[in-house]
């Protein structure tokens, strides 16, 4: 059963990739209740700065470089535009972010143009045959990475000032703030991070077999969006699971495309959106969302 | 950048001699959206080492007073349009809630507000986020302070240790007072700001939270107490003031309010509602 176990290896690599961007989703939720439109032009420009950066400085120096600038970027929309304005107003703050994604968007798509640009990646296209499966090493590393950043940002929530302040944020602001919690600065280096997360995740999302780098990469992360919102959008482990799903769900569809033709062609492009519209039918607050059950 | 000691220290009045954990308001105005006044003119002092009950009905402005202290208010749309609020001689009004909190002023919020999500523990931690060098220094010299101020948590509240594991959203209602109170000393506060502590408790856990609000005084920390529970709060205060509409109606030492037969048909439970207001306007002898 080979394909069946590509088919799984390609879904897990690709959920796990999912898994960056739509952690990053719930961590800017969480801390400002806003849901991040613009957080696929973040993606963007951290694949875009990879690119341009990696021949001079070499790969890991420009991945590092534009992740960092990514996080500054994301930090300084927060701190910019986002704090100057009512935090209860979540939903004009949520709108914002749409504004501020077309504009990032569409410098990137002036810069990037119709060109498929290179991360350099060291991977690039090699692979390991096991017991007859092509495994590409990008998906391997993507894997890898991903357990390992995923694994410290989950043990940052717990064991972190940061971490602990975020969810105390999150629970309830006034209450945080009477502990003296700065809402502000958990609420920007919660926005750094997610855009962090978000350019180490265009590195995967475009690396071998995909073809590089476009100026349409930044919509091909939104489908951390149903990932994120199926999780529960507070839980974070619940967009870890979310984002498997998806991933898993995209590449079964894609490995048995001619068995789904009855569906039509590009069912792949939907199936995130399809399996959402179905977990939440049955669990309206998602796979890990918090129900509101506190005794009084 | 914030972080560096609290802002706010007066130029050219040092702290009194001899009055050191003083909270001094004066003429203290508040308004919220810029229409609606919430105070008006209040005067109110808690003594370093005293425990000071303040009473009166719904809307009564005494939550507002307390946001005041604790610099809250900026979240609920208020603000200090005029007097002060001073601890220790530092200027809280119109600052933030860590300048109070790192001044030693901590306020149990009404309602409890546990982190349900979060464990018993966690809770706790979150009690000494406020301190300096929170984020950054974080372990350290911090460790020995935060596990002197866990426990006294534990000492006063044995229940909490039980528990230390559980989710706060799953305990009782008197349970997790217990644990807002214990949060808020975490702290290690001089000024511990109770707001309604009693409310929706049943009377067995009512007389517990006294107990506990006295050892608390016991062990060195002067207490504000906001209270509808009068009998309670003047049993456990040195001195009390009536909040009425934004105005201090009545002050004075707590066991003499008690006795005034205003305070006793308002607030003790001897008279209908029906005499509220004009009892409240003829006599305004006890202060």
């Amino acid at each position: 059963m080979s394909t069946a176990f590509d088919i799984l290896l390609n879904g897990v690599a690709l959920g796990s990739v999912y898994a960056l961007v739509a952690l990053g989703f719930v961590i800017i939720f969480k801390a400002s209740g806003v849901m991040n439109f613009a957080h696929g032009s973040l993606l963007l420009l951290g694949g875009y700065l990879t690119a341009v950066l990696h021949e001079r400085l070499g790969f890991y120096a420009a991945l590092a470089l534009a992740v960092l600038a990514t996080a500054l970027v994301a930090g300084a929309v927060d701190l910019i535009l986002l704090r100057r304005l009512d935090p209860h107003a979540t939903h004009v703050l949520t709108i914002l972010t749409i504004g501020v994604d077309i504009a990032l968007m569409t410098d990137l798509t002036r810069r990037i143009g119709g060109d498929l640009l290179s991360l350099g990646d060291p991977w690039g296209g090699s692979v390991s045959t096991f017991g007859g499966s092509t495994v590409p090493h990008t998906r391997i590393a993507s894997i890898v990475v991903s357990l390992l950043v995923i694994g410290a940002v989950f043990a940052a929530f717990r064991f972190t000032a940061w971490g602990l302040s975020l969810r105390a944020a999150a629970e309830d602001r006034e209450a945080a703030a009477l502990m003296g919690i700065r809402l502000h600065r958990i609420r920007t280096l919660a926005w750094c991070l997610a855009g962090a997360l978000a350019a180490l995740a265009a590195v995967f999302l475009v690396a071998f077999p995909a073809p590089g780098l476009e100026r349409t990469t930044g919509e091909i992360a939104l489908k951390a969006f149903p990932a994120a919102i199926l999780g529960g959008m507070t839980s974070p482990p619940g967009a870890l699971l979310g984002s498997l799903l998806i991933g898993v769900t995209e590449a079964l569809v894609a490995g048995y495309e001619a068995e789904l033709s009855a569906l039509g062609g590009g069912f792949g492009d939907v199936a995130p959106y399809a399996v959402m519209l179905l977990v939440l039918l049955a669990r309206p607050n998602g796979l890990l969302g918090e129900k509101e059950a506190i005794r009084v | 950048m914030p972080g560096s000691p609290p802002a706010g220290q007066p130029v050219g009045e040092p702290p009194e001699p001899g009055q050191s954990g003083v909270l001094r308001i004066e003429r203290l105005e508040v308004t919220y959206g810029r229409t609606v006044r919430a105070l008006r003119g209040v005067g109110l002092t808690v003594a370093g080492g005293s425990v000071v009950a303040l009473l009166g009905a719904n809307g009564a402005g005494k939550s507002t007073l307390l946001r005041a202290v604790s610099g809250t208010l900026r979240l609920h749309g208020g603000a200090v349009t005029g007097g002060t609020v001073r601890y220790d001689g530092r200027v809280l009004d119109g600052a933030d809630p860590v300048t109070a909190v790192r001044s030693g002023v901590v306020q149990v919020p009404e309602g409890r507000r546990v982190f349900g999500g979060m464990s018993v523990e966690e809770n706790l931690r979150a009690g000494r986020l406020g301190l300096a060098g929170g984020l950054r220094r974080g372990r350290g010299s911090d460790a020995a302070g935060a596990r002197a101020a866990r426990e006294r948590v534990y000492g006063l509240f044995p229940r909490l240790a039980e528990r230390s594991g559980q989710r706060a959203g799953l305990l009782s209602g008197g349970e997790q007072q217990m644990l807002a109170i214990g949060r808020a000393l975490m702290a290690a506060p001089r000024l511990l700001l109770l707001d309604e502590p009693s409310l929706g408790l049943a009377p067995m856990m009512v007389e517990r939270i006294a107990e506990v609000v006295r050892d608390i005084h016991a062990q060195g920390t002067s207490v504000l107490l906001v209270e509808q529970n009068a009998a309670m709060a003047l049993a456990l205060a040195d001195y009390a003031y009536v909040l009425e509409v934004g105005e201090v109606r009545l002050e004075g030492p707590a066991g003499e309010l008690a006795r005034t037969d205003e305070v006793s048909r308002l607030y003790l439970g001897e008279a209908g509602e029906a005499d509220t207001a004009a009892g409240a306007d003829a006599e305004r002898s006890a202060g």
